[in-house]
């Protein structure tokens, strides 16, 4: 009982810590926004005349509109993509569902504005398919053209979170309720709508609200697509070219905020009190049988068409990179490594700063998630269970939005030895990133930790050890698989974060990766070198990822072990 | 003692030897950090040629573009790290120098001549310098143009021609020091109001105006868009990259010096001084000759080492003639400008260029028709009509409500920015779906 209570005030030393810690880089930042945004520029009351000029103004207006318009689209065009998917690996016995779980993992290792100026080359209106189009059959596509643009490559990218939750949900479905629907003479469309889709449906509401706030926030694509009347965009411009003290870059800021946390609020919803359908047992998931053979044709038809689009920004990237001119024709000119040499003569400044921020990040992100995570399945401390939600929290924050947030707060706190503004050092990038990447990690940790038997723990302190060394030598141990996710999670997705890197980059020798691509991009003699910096990046991503998936699926047989000499302890006392 | 003397005498005789040896340059050491707008091609290129020179100098680039690097050193300015400002605007370093924010340097390095063109190469009040001339002009892809059947452009006033409709692109002032040169040089050179109406005509062409300067140049190599609006490097260096694009300057055009200027409590001016005196020595100037940068030098001598049929505005008196720039009622009228252009064009792009290629096809259809013709000149008066006249445009009192800090008490600041871009955006609206009628009515006739 004694080292019980010795411990539990550690833990609230600790808790009392990462509370500042998160409060200082989360809270307040986002606060000084929403305060900016209801104050006067020149008098400093309290107005709404920044909303009232920010919703009267056409340019505004249009931005809103445009960044919903696209979000919901996106949703739509990702759906299209993944329904198919999904309903051909859950219904029927289909060999290539291989194929398809690369396609759901494919899209996600390339950052979607690296992919948007490879697929404008290769989609463009005057890119090598619509040149084909045109010179054959005499008309083109606008696939890029405008927001048309924005939506294909986010949907792009962005469709495997919907596939991945519709085809959760859908092999969760108790084969039981469709065997008694079918009993009782349902079939075809409506089975499928009065069963199978309400089943379906918070599994897709959840992923759908999660792609809508992930297009909603994004800066890089529109940017790089030269789109900004959109809201993130406009942000950024507004902030940059006017100055930290224009009341729009607030405005819009708060809006973005809002709409993110009400899109993370529904997803959140849809998945509570949905887990009826996974505890039943009898047989997961509808009942499968073989395809006929039109239906063959016309499945794989469809998965190389898709699969087509979904390559097209690798096969792009791939492409310009390679190329020497890439000018109004369908393939460019000649090929070289010349570019890639290019890179490792200039850019190695960047893959260092890449490699510095992210393992920061990294790092600071599975520390601060373990923590967390123990004080909140573990103490009893009051209040633990806000650390949680404000770290959670962090997923609502658009990356424009927390690096416009750290500019204003941090721009007059000189930094003591270093003598710089806080906003100025690399290190506020650092610790943006790991603001950013601390939701995924948490969930990781939590996730780990919630399978380990708390009578490991309670085994171990009964032979004496303190709450600190069981912490140490038994829960760390045993979460390690989760957390060395958590941590190549964390890295590859920091790797490659542009939003809130691009409001925070003061200085070239501080930019990472992503900021190194947006800056080579901007090249008149070519983006060949942007290219090669972009396959790169999708490399450490794709890498990471891997990496991941690997150590996720050896964590998961060796839980599976570790359960079992639990229960067995159990048994035996 | 005997032992002291020579002793002394060779302490003396080497300090004076390494004094006569070391030159202000070789002593300059230490971080340099210069705010450009330049892009790597430029900043990289002569970097790395500069710190061959200077090994104890490390130059630190900090890539903002120029209306944004203004805004960082007005903000720094109580707490300054720069050193340096390098960017093209000569308007951008005028604002920084009534801001008191720019430090006086004599340039030692001898050749360079007073002007270029009729523009004078450095600042009369010895603020900021000139290190390369730019002028402003059209740049194409010959692929597109052959493919799209386009003739080659030659003046500002062929692009409103029918046939470019939906191929040209440009950046927009307040995103690009050089786009906003451009702007201003056209309408110094042919007026406030024919200025304008010339920049909407055109603008009804446009296919996109692009966030940064370096967009349009990218457009036009990848094929996007077959013309281009660019100040005269990017078309130059695209060309001696491989792309298959011209670039040529227009009569009304003007040279114009690209500048640098040391910042006021700069950090290390030591090496500041140094970066200047290198630019502007022969080795420096020939760098920019580099495939990647190709601008104009302002030291003639260079010339002789230029490839052939490159640009020679000291030879060529012609380039640049038509327009004698007033860097001081640019630099007034500076943030009217950019609202205006992007109030009326940018963000209005899509009614502008609906109405334009309306009047187009009316023009095309029934233009010999004089009913017809009455409707379509007042359809393209109301596409050109102004808000506000030049006279307005350039107080300085009006001037005041488009900066977000008052710079001096005495300026009075009636309304906000906002409310009068709401204002001309209403009128403007209202203007070019006017326009559209009308010419789709003439198109009947």
């Amino acid at each position: 009982m004694q080292s019980f209570a010795k411990g539990h005030s550690k833990a609230a030393w600790i808790a009392v810590a990462l509370s500042i810690f998160l409060f200082v880089f989360l809270v307040l930042p986002i606060a000084k926004v929403i305060y900016v945004a209801f104050q006067d520029p020149h008098s400093g009351d309290f107005t709404l005349v920044n909303f009232a000029d920010f919703f009267g103004a056409a340019l505004f207006q249009q931005s809103f509109f445009n960044s919903f318009y696209v979000a919901c689209m996106s949703v739509l065009l990702a759906t299209i993509i993944a329904l198919p998917l999904a309903y051909y690996t859950t219904r029927f016995n289909f060999k290539g569902a291989v194929l398809i779980q690369t396609l759901g993992f494919v899209p996600l290792i390339m950052p979607p504005f690296v992919g948007a100026v490879a697929m404008v080359l290769l989609l463009g209106d005057n890119g090598s398919v619509n040149l084909l189009l045109d010179e054959w059959f005499g008309f083109t596509i606008p696939f890029m053209s405008g927001l048309n643009g924005v939506i294909l490559v986010e949907s792009i990218h962005y469709f495997p979170f919907i596939l991945i939750n519709l085809s959760a949900a859908l092999n969760n479905i108790d084969r039981a309720m469709e065997e008694s629907a079918q009993n009782l003479g349902a079939r075809g469309m409506r089975l499928f709508r009065r069963i199978v889709f309400p089943l379906a449906m918070p599994g897709y509401v959840a992923g759908a609200a999660l792609v809508f706030i992930k297009v909603f926030d994004d800066i890089g694509t529109p940017l790089l697509l030269n789109i900004n009347n959109m809201l993130a965009p406009q942000a950024y411009l507004r902030i940059s070219s006017i100055g930290i003290s224009d009341p729009m870059g607030y405005v819009i800021s708060v809006i973005l905020v809002a709409f993110s946390i009400f899109s993370l609020w529904v997803s959140l919803q849809a998945m509570r009190g949905k887990d009826y359908a996974t505890v039943q047992k009898g047989g997961g998931g509808l009942s499968k049988r073989d395809m006929r053979p039109w239906e063959k044709t016309s499945c794989y038809a469809i998965i190389i068409i898709i699969l087509i689009f979904v390559l097209s920004p690798h096969i792009g990237l791939t492409l310009l990179s390679f190329g020497t001119v890439w000018s109004f024709s369908v393939l460019p000119d000649g090929f070289t490594i010349a570019h890639y040499v290019t890179i490792f003569e200039s850019a190695s400044g960047y893959i260092t700063n890449t490699l510095l921020y992210a393992g920061i990040a990294a790092t600071a992100d599975v520390v601060l998630g373990t923590a967390i995570a123990y004080i909140v399945l573990r103490t009893g401390i009051a209040g633990r269970k806000w650390l949680d939600y404000v770290s959670t929290g962090a997923l609502a924050i658009p990356g424009v939005v927390l690096g416009i947030g750290y500019l204003r707060t941090f721009h007059d706190f000189q930094v003591p030895i270093i003598d710089k503004p806080l906003a100025s050092w690399w290190v506020i990038i650092a610790i943006a990133l790991t603001i950013r990447r601390l939701p995924y990690a948490l969930r990781s940790c939590m996730a780990a930790l919630q399978q380990i038997s708390v009578a490991l723990e309670e085994a171990s302190e009964n032979l004496g050890a303190t709450k600190a060394t069981t912490v140490r030598r038994i829960v760390v141990p045993l979460m390690a698989g989760g957390i060395l996710a958590g941590f190549i999670t964390s890295f590859a997705t920091a790797a490659v974060e542009l939003s809130a890197t691009i409001m925070l980059v003061s200085q070239e020798s501080d930019a990472p990766l992503a900021a190194g691509i947006y800056e080579f991009m901007q090249s008149s003699a070519g983006r060949g070198p942007g290219a090669a910096l972009g396959m790169i990046a999708v490399l450490i991503v794709g890498l990471g990822t891997y990496l991941s998936h690997r150590v996720i699926e050896r964590g998961k047989r060796e839980r599976e072990a570790v359960a079992i000499i639990a229960e067995e302890a159990k048994a035996n006392v | 003692m005997t032992k002291f003397i020579p002793a002394a005498f060779a302490a003396a005789f080497l300090s004076v030897l390494s004094m006569l040896s070391i030159s202000p340059a070789a002593a300059a050491s230490g971080k340099l950090v210069i705010v450009t707008s330049y892009p790597p091609d430029t900043t990289e290129t002569v970097k790395k040629a500069f710190e061959k020179v200077h090994p104890g100098v490390q130059v630190e680039m900090l890539k903002k573009k120029t209306t944004a690097g203004i805004k960082y050193l007005q903000e720094t300015q109580s707490n300054n790290t720069t050193d340096m400002f390098w960017a093209s605007a000569p308007d951008a370093f005028e604002v920084l120098k009534d801001d008191g924010l720019l430090a006086k340097y004599s340039v030692k390095q001898k050749g360079i001549p007073e002007k270029v063109g009729a523009f004078p190469i450095n600042d009369p009040d010895g603020y900021y310098k000139g290190f390369a001339a730019s002028g402003y002009g059209i740049m194409w892809n010959t692929r597109y143009t052959k493919a799209k059947k386009l003739p080659d452009a030659k003046e500002w006033a062929d692009l409103k021609n029918a046939v470019y409709h939906g191929h040209v692109g440009m950046s927009a002032p307040s995103r690009s020091g050089t786009t906003h040169l451009t702007v201003e040089t056209v309408l110094q050179g042919m007026g406030w109001d024919a200025g304008w109406a010339e920049w909407k005509s055109i603008a009804g062409n446009f296919k996109t105006v692009t966030e940064r300067s370096f967009g349009v140049p990218d457009g036009v190599n990848s094929g996007q868009f077959g013309v281009g609006i660019v100040i005269d490097f990017f078309g130059l260096s695209s060309q001696a990259s491989g792309f298959p694009v011209e670039f040529v300057y227009p009569t009304v055009t003007t040279l114009v010096p690209a500048n640098f200027a040391i910042v006021k409590n700069a950090p290390n001016t030591d090496a500041a001084s140094a970066f200047i005196e290198y630019l502007l020595s022969p080795a420096g100037q020939e760098v920019l000759l580099d495939p990647k940068i190709r601008r104009l030098p302002v030291n003639p001598a260079t010339y002789a080492n230029a490839p052939k049929d490159f640009p020679n505005p000291f030879k060529d008196k012609s380039i640049g003639a038509a327009v004698k720039f007033d860097l001081a009622l640019s630099k007034n009228r500076y943030n009217v400008v950019n609202s205006l252009f992007d109030v009326m064009v940018t963000y209005r792009l899509e009614d502008l260029v609906a109405a334009t290629s309306a009047i187009q096809m009316a023009e095309a259809k029934a233009g010999s028709n004089p009913a017809a013709a009455k409707l379509i000149a007042e359809a393209k008066a109301l596409v050109a009509k102004m808000p506000i006249t030049e006279a307005e445009a350039a107080d300085e009192g009006f001037n005041a409500i488009f900066k977000t800090k008052r710079k001096k008490a005495t300026t009075k600041v009636k309304g906000r920015q906002a409310e009068i871009e709401k204002e001309w955006d209403a009128m403007v609206v209202a203007n070019y779906t006017k326009a559209k009628q009308l010419a789709e009515k003439a198109m009947g006739m």
